[in-house]
């Protein structure tokens, strides 16, 4: 699975991802405070010079994230704007650009097994109540297999309606589709019961004993 | 156990997947994504409890910085863009989806399904994202509401849809239909 950490290795891939999540609570939390449109412009400016520091492709890749939300915000200034209010049009659209450009930052720079990392800290108290992790482990894992799997079917299936109906494909897929993700996942169950059952399927990270059954 | 996992974590990965394939586009050729059927569906297919795991299973992978939402988006930016009602009110609105078709057995499945679709996928969930854009563009409910509009036919046509697939469902595995089970 292609995730939307940057391949351009940066200093900030070794930080630890927790310290990145807690920085990034923080500032955005400060944008609300920012108490006029020069203090947000200059957030904005700042943000978008942390991603010119790597080299130049991680720049590009940024801004083409930020297109999308790029128009939205310009969307909702013309919104404000058009009611009368230009200053707070601009406040909301330089906020909304910087939140949206600092979170990807984070997310560009940290890869998705220390992401991971930082669910199972944040689970581990649950654990230690007598929480059983391991079907939110698993189901994590499920998923991050099948989805590229059922993508491919779905254009497998796109391109066998193509070779036969002059009619577009659209809706009818998603039955055949669902069908197919319902039997795997009926598979699926049976050869994890057949491997010793969930208990038995992932291994502990901690190495304690398994309460799962 | 085990089936109860794999179908929360294979529907999770449906609905990514819906939205991955730019191909299938709705009804009457409207460029709509078929994610948010992806949501219903996994209310009326696999109940409340499950359908609500399914769609937050999503939401918590799409924040971990996968491209799983329609057009590849996904990452903690989404939380601060003017979608986050939306997006963070899927699991809420499988929930509601779910307890309508698996409560209101009296009624045919298309129908409970639908109902249930569009109580869940779109009163809930607009309700949900009403706030959500209220909150970031700082504008009031009503404003937002009525910026939501023209996305409500789609969402209507795909109420209706999910009642009908999941009534096709029904008959081709009546077994795996958890809701009505």
């Amino acid at each position: 699975m292609i995730s939307l950490t940057s391949p351009v290795e940066t200093r900030a891939h070794r930080w630890r991802a927790g310290a990145k999540l807690g920085a990034l609570c923080v500032a955005t939390l400060a944008l609300f405070f920012a108490p006029d449109t020069a203090w947000l412009g200059a957030a904005l400016a700042l943000t978008l010079g942390v991603y010119a520091l790597p080299p130049w492709a991680f720049l590009r890749a940024g801004l083409s994230r930020l297109r999308p939300v790029m128009w939205v915000a310009v969307l909702i200034a013309l919104w404000h704007g058009l009611a009368g209010d230009w200053h707070e049009g601009a406040n909301i659209a330089l906020r909304i650009l910087t939140a949206v450009a600092m979170a990807n930052l984070v997310t560009m720079t940290t890869r998705l097994s220390d992401m991971l990392d930082v669910i199972a800290w944040l689970l581990r108290p649950a654990a230690r109540l007598g929480m059983n992790t391991r079907p939110a482990e698993l189901g994590v894992a499920l998923m991050i297999r099948f989805t590229p799997n059922f993508a491919e079917r779905a254009r497998q299936l796109h391109h066998a309606w193509r070779a036969r109906s002059i009619r577009r494909a659209n809706w009818r897929l998603v039955m055949p589709l669902t069908i197919l993700a319902l039997d795997d996942a009926e598979h699926v169950a049976e050869a994890l019961k057949a491997r010793g059952g969930v208990a038995a399927s992932v291994p502990n990270p901690d190495g304690g004993t398994s309460n799962g059954t | 156990m085990e089936r109860n996992i794999t179908m929360v974590a294979l529907f999770a990965a449906l609905i990514a997947a819906l939205g991955l394939v730019p191909s299938l586009t709705l009804a009457f050729g409207i460029p709509i994504s078929a994610q948010s059927l992806g949501v219903m569906l996994a209310g009326t297919v696999l109940g409340a409890k499950r359908g609500f795991l399914a769609a937050l299973l999503l939401v918590v992978l799409v924040l971990l910085g996968l491209p799983l939402l329609a057009g590849g988006r996904g990452g903690l930016g989404v939380l601060a863009g003017p979608t986050v009602g939306f997006f963070l009110g899927w699991p809420l609105a499988a929930l509601v989806t779910g307890f309508v078709t698996q409560s209101w057995r009296g009624a045919p499945v298309a129908i409970a399904a639908s109902v249930g679709a569009i109580l869940g996928g779109i009163v809930v969930l607009y309700g949900c994202g009403i706030l959500g854009l209220s909150l970031i563009a700082d504008k009031g409910l009503w404003a937002s509401a009525v910026l939501m509009t023209p996305f409500l036919p789609g969402d209507a046509i795909k109420a209706v849809l999910a009642g009908l697939i999941t009534q096709g469902l029904m008959r081709a595995r009546p077994h795996a239909v958890l809701s009505r089970n």
